[in-house]
């Protein structure tokens, strides 16, 4: 079966600074891919250039079989690849609901205006919590309201909420308590589940260990492991990440 | 499997009827500021002339902070609108006595306030200024210098009545029995433009975008709302809304003067605090705003009819801010308390 998304010989430079130098980079249907290194190692950039806020120097990318091109984050999303940023980039003052749609508000004719169709967003924003089994104290608050997991769960609520294929994740569970990520964590196995593939950077190996498929570990801007998750272990991670020889 | 369900609890319930008490706080301030003129002053203040005066001397005061409401809502601030009113003022006044009908010199006068707006929209988000403080202190002074400027420095006196009309007239509604009610245009401008704009920030998508860029212009960023469009546009009503008080003022004193709205900036500003409105963006709505109008002029209508000196007024409605925001501190580490 062919892969939802494939990178081939990503090249990125930044002025003399060469971050990504020919990666190679794959996601398939319905799979959670590690994506590990040290800082530095190019992971946001990779990702960044396969949402399209970055053009590669050189490479392809793939979606779907399809030789794609994305020339800006837009268009990415238009394909179904969703970021969830480390910072979240959730409104703070405005309730869950207005975040999940944020952007893409249902609005109905009323009058000759175009008004916010409220009871709509939040019908379809109730099912689609209920569906990811995400549970929040109130979906009338502003979120600045909610704990760092609530958030973190309305941030990938809002991800996948309009036929999201793919959910990049940045750190997801780096500034949380312990429970709290353990619920983050179950949430991208939920993704899974429902066929939604998902790519997790983090520092924090045994997350990754705990929900990926699939492990990639980058270092230096180039691809130097790709573990599925029976071969992985703590140690070959961290010897990859290191750049000591497996 | 075992579905959840995102109902809210308990506690969030009484936390949202805390919010609700906060932002009825206003409306009980009014009632208590009227019960108590009333009390204090019951040949004076509870007239139908005192009554009708109140409301048409926060008119202005009113449309501006409306104006002002909107910038500050995208963590921005106006502090042309003073300006702008006076010289929509002289712009109303010198195109009747250029000959030009009313409709029109009320039109130059709308246009010249938008156009303003706009050059600061413009001069924060294309010149990239770095805060709006500046460009508007810049269009504070051009504003006024050009009020000068095209007045002479003079009054400008005799409007027509239509002009008039819109800053002292009066209408009446229920026709006249029992239940007739005297309402002063100005006034009825007031509340049909406040609707507008509550509409406008709670019911569109481009109102919700604009509480998003004054929440978190990341946030804003990411979800693909264009920011630089939305913070035109804000200046742009700010402008037009300045430009709306010069009409009414200077229907309501029958004249163009070119030291009109020195400093009204500074009410207006003080109205949309009062009004719970948040200087760091995201937060307030036109019903607190417009609360927060109607609060100053009480507060100047009872000072006066009390005889108490100008001076002392402008202590007390510093002391108010003070106190508006502090109480909405309180209310908000309170909240956190309880979380």
């Amino acid at each position: 079966m062919m892969p939802l998304v494939e990178m081939r010989q990503i090249v990125k430079t930044f002025g003399p600074v060469m971050a990504v130098r020919g990666a190679d980079f794959s996601v398939n249907h319905g799979e959670v891919v590690g994506l590990v290194g040290d800082n530095g190692a190019g992971k946001s950039t990779l990702m960044k250039v396969l949402t399209g806020v970055h053009q590669p120097d050189g490479g392809e990318l793939w979606f779907e079989g399809r030789r794609v091109h994305f020339g800006s984050s837009v268009d990415s999303r238009r394909a179904g690849i969703e970021m969830v940023y480390q910072d979240l980039g959730l409104a703070e003052n405005l309730n869950p609901i207005a975040n999940i749609f944020l952007g893409r508000e249902m609005t109905h004719s009323f009058a000759g205006l175009r008004l916010l169709s409220e009871a709509e967003m939040d019908q379809a924003g109730r099912r689609h919590l209920e569906n990811l089994q995400i549970r929040l104290p109130s979906l009338a608050l502003p979120v600045e309201r909610l704990s760092g997991g609530q958030r973190q769960s309305v941030a990938i609520a809002r991800a996948t909420a309009f036929q999201a294929r793919l959910v990049i994740m940045d750190e997801p569970a780096a500034s949380l308590a312990v429970a709290e990520a353990a619920k983050v964590l179950l949430l991208i196995k939920r993704l899974r589940e429902q066929g939604i593939s998902a790519v997790l950077i983090s520092h924090r190996l045994q997350d990754v260990l705990d929900v990926s498929d699939r492990i990639v570990v980058l270092n230096r801007g180039l691809k130097v492991g790709d573990l599925p998750r029976e071969e992985a272990t703590m140690e070959r991670l961290v010897g990859l990440i290191v750049g000591k020889a497996s | 499997m075992q579905i959840e369900q995102a109902t809210p609890t308990e506690r969030p319930r009484l936390r949202l009827s805390a919010d609700l008490l906060g932002r009825m706080g206003l409306g009980l301030v009014v009632l208590l500021m009227m019960t108590v003129l009333t009390i204090l002053q019951p040949q004076y203040f509870p007239t139908r002339e005192n009554l009708t005066n109140i409301a048409r001397q926060v008119s202005s005061n009113a449309v501006l902070a409306l104006g002002e409401f909107v910038v500050v809502v995208t963590a921005g601030i106006d502090l042309s609108v003073g300006s702008v009113m006076g010289l929509s003022m002289i712009v109303v006044a010198m195109s009747l006595h250029a000959g030009w009908m009313s409709g029109f010199a009320l039109l130059a006068a709308l246009a010249v306030g938008t156009g303003v707006g706009l050059f600061n929209g413009l001069a924060l988000t294309k010149l990239h200024l770095p805060h709006p403080f500046i460009a508007t202190l810049a269009t504070l002074n051009i504003a006024r210098g050009a009020t000068y400027l095209l007045s002479g420095g003079v009054p400008i006196s005799g409007l027509t009545p239509t002009v008039r009309f819109f800053g002292a007239g009066e209408v009446h509604l229920f026709g006249e029995g029992a239940l007739a009610l005297t309402f002063p245009v100005s006034f009825l401008i007031v509340m049909a433009l406040y609707s507008l704009v509550w509409l406008f920030m709670s019911k569109t998508r481009t109102g919700r975008h604009i509480y998003a860029i004054g929440g978190s212009p990341k946030a804003a960023q990411y979800a693909g709302i264009n920011t630089n469009r939305n913070l035109v546009l804000v200046y742009a009503v700010s402008g037009a809304m300045a430009g709306v008080a010069g009409i009414l003022l200077a229907g309501r004193v029958n004249s163009g003067y070119p030291t009109a709205g020195t400093g009204a900036e500074l009410d207006a500003i003080a109205a949309v605090i009062i009004g719970g409105a948040s200087f760091f963006g995201g937060r307030g709505s036109a019903v607190g705003v417009f609360l927060g109008a109607i609060i100053m002029g009480l507060l100047r209508n009872g000072l006066n009819l009390m005889n108490v000196s100008v001076f002392w007024q402008q202590v007390l409605i510093g002391l108010i801010i003070l106190l508006a925001v502090y109480v909405d501190v309180l209310r908000r580490r309170a909240m956190r308390l309880e979380d």
